[in-house]
């Protein structure tokens, strides 16, 4: 195959413009879809003409933020912790690798309870969601971090800080930038789900509340805004790591 | 790792402890003990309701999973035997799966309707495409000099499907369906938090809108002690088929 990436374009292009004109045609009715033309154009407006827009839009990107940065560090620290403490982590194991098939959504009424509605509980919602990926990324990194490492480090006599420093994180990066990348895509969802179910502000609120009021044209723009987004954000991501595996995988 | 009782019981032990904690730290209006939560969850069991909206769930469930697995495990097939399509499709299904499925939630109720179709579709949706991806890798990662000593040996495709694909995929498959598993039980009971008016998603928003704190705990615990019983005896199934594919 010599054009993955033209490929790729021609079949999505394809798929929109069949949407479109299955929309326009009337085969799929205007209460249940509109034509991505017009979600585009909806997108549009919002973001010129809509006041609570921009508003919306900040207060779901703070959310995600703090819900990222709190689940990479504490997700990095916690992950050194537990694979200083063998026994710690026998303990904890079935906890990390059955974490995810807990509907971890069913804790968002309780932190609701706990924390109140507002941007903490949305924050810690995509926090709990991402920093487990986190952890268990940093313990797979400085497992697959070879002995031989460690034992050149202690022949030539390097002290222990520029050993982590200069050794071991180096070492260990292409797998803590998966954890990385599956930290900020579980945020993302946190953040959106939470707001979604219930909230004051944000995106997914405002998503919730337009799906209510059957105003399909802001719904299927916000659709739509939330696709661009996260497309763009794992795009970005997807290089990068493929970039960091390249760089430290030259064979 | 090999795990021993002790690490259960402590395991147990901590997370009671914790809970415990957490109650005395914020209150019984937010959180309720854990023995009292074993209680109300003994009293919840026994009620008729209770096991009328269980079998909702399970029921959509199952359909969900059925669709899932089944379509996820023929799509990841054929497009991970085919090199071209796994290269033009698989950033695209990647793509589609970092998406928050919850944004399609209304686009799901207005095809499907209020009812059990939408959570049906909801449930298959989110399990869908880890199964794919999962099988898509099981494929491709196939070791090359496996498929040519089977050239050399003539082995005829049934044989080759029999004795070389399916001993090889195997373990990444079986992880993609406990992944898939997980994913489409999320999102049955997602469905059901919104626009449902029976399942244990219902009942647990119920609780919710009246502030029913015990209620909400039991039934909290009730569905993380399913979701995680599950997944362990998906997990032995496959620390099973792994032993005997290596």
């Amino acid at each position: 195959m010599k054009h993955p990436a033209l490929w790729r374009s021609a079949i999505a292009g394809g798929l929109v413009l069949a949407l479109e004109v299955l929309c326009r045609t009337g085969v799929i009715n205007a209460f249940t879809m509109i034509p991505p033309s017009k979600m585009l154009v909806a997108l549009a407006n919002m973001m010129r003409h809509a006041d609570w827009f921009w508003a919306d839009a900040r207060y779901t990107f703070q959310n995600v933020a703090a819900a990222i940065v709190l689940s990479i560090v504490p997700g990095f620290l916690i992950g050194l912790v537990i694979h200083a403490l063998p026994r710690l982590r026998r303990v904890l194991n079935p906890v990390l690798l059955s974490y995810y098939s807990v509907p971890t959504f069913v804790f968002y009424p309780l932190l609701i309870v706990i924390f109140g509605i507002g941007q903490l509980s949305l924050t810690i919602m995509g926090a709990m969601f991402g920093v487990v990926a986190m952890i268990s990324s940093t313990l797979t990194a400085i497992d697959r971090i070879p002995r031989v490492y460690g034992k050149v480090a202690r022949v030539m006599r390097i002290n222990r800080w520029r050993t982590a420093l200069r050794i071991t994180l180096p070492a260990a990066t292409p797998h803590l930038f998966t954890g990385v990348k599956l930290a900020v895509a579980y945020s993302v969802i946190g953040v959106i789900a939470g707001e979604f179910i219930l909230a004051t502000a944000g995106l997914g609120r405002r998503l919730s509340l337009s799906f209510n009021e059957f105003d399909n044209a802001t719904m299927y723009g916000l659709i739509l805004l939330i696709f661009i987004v996260v497309a763009i954000i794992n795009g970005v991501l997807q290089r990068w790591e493929a970039r960091i595996y390249r760089r430290w995988y030259r064979a | 790792m090999k795990q021993r009782w002790s690490d259960y019981l402590m395991l147990v032990v901590g997370l009671a402890v914790l809970w415990q904690l957490a109650y005395y730290f914020a209150g019984p209006d937010a959180i309720a003990p854990p023995w009292q939560t074993l209680q109300r969850l003994a009293i919840i069991v026994r009620q008729e309701p209770f096991w009328e909206n269980a079998r909702a769930t399970g029921s959509a469930f199952l359909y969900a999973a059925v669709l899932a697995l089944s379509g996820g495990l023929v799509i990841g097939i054929a497009i991970g035997s085919s090199a071209a399509a796994h290269e033009i499709l698989s950033p695209i299904l990647e793509t589609l799966y970092s998406i928050p499925k919850i944004v399609l939630y209304p686009v799901i109720l207005l095809v499907f309707g209020l009812g059990p179709a939408a959570k049906i579709a909801f449930g298959a949706l989110h399990g869908f495409f880890p199964v794919t991806l999962f099988a898509i890798g099981a494929i491709r990662n196939i070791q090359p000099v496996l498929l040519r000593t089977a050239r050399v040996m003539r082995l005829a495709p049934l044989s080759l499907a029999r004795h070389i694909l399916l001993p090889a995929a195997l373990p990444e498959i079986v992880t993609g369906l406990r992944i898939g598993f997980s994913t489409t039980l999320l999102g049955t009971l997602i469905g059901e938090l919104f626009a449902s008016s029976q399942g244990l998603g219902f009942m647990l928003i119920h609780a919710m809108d009246s502030h029913n704190v015990p209620d909400i705990m039991a039934l909290t615990f009730l569905l993380f002690l399913v979701a995680t019983c599950a997944n362990a005896i998906i997990l032995a199934i496959e620390h099973h088929v792994r032993a005997h594919a290596a």
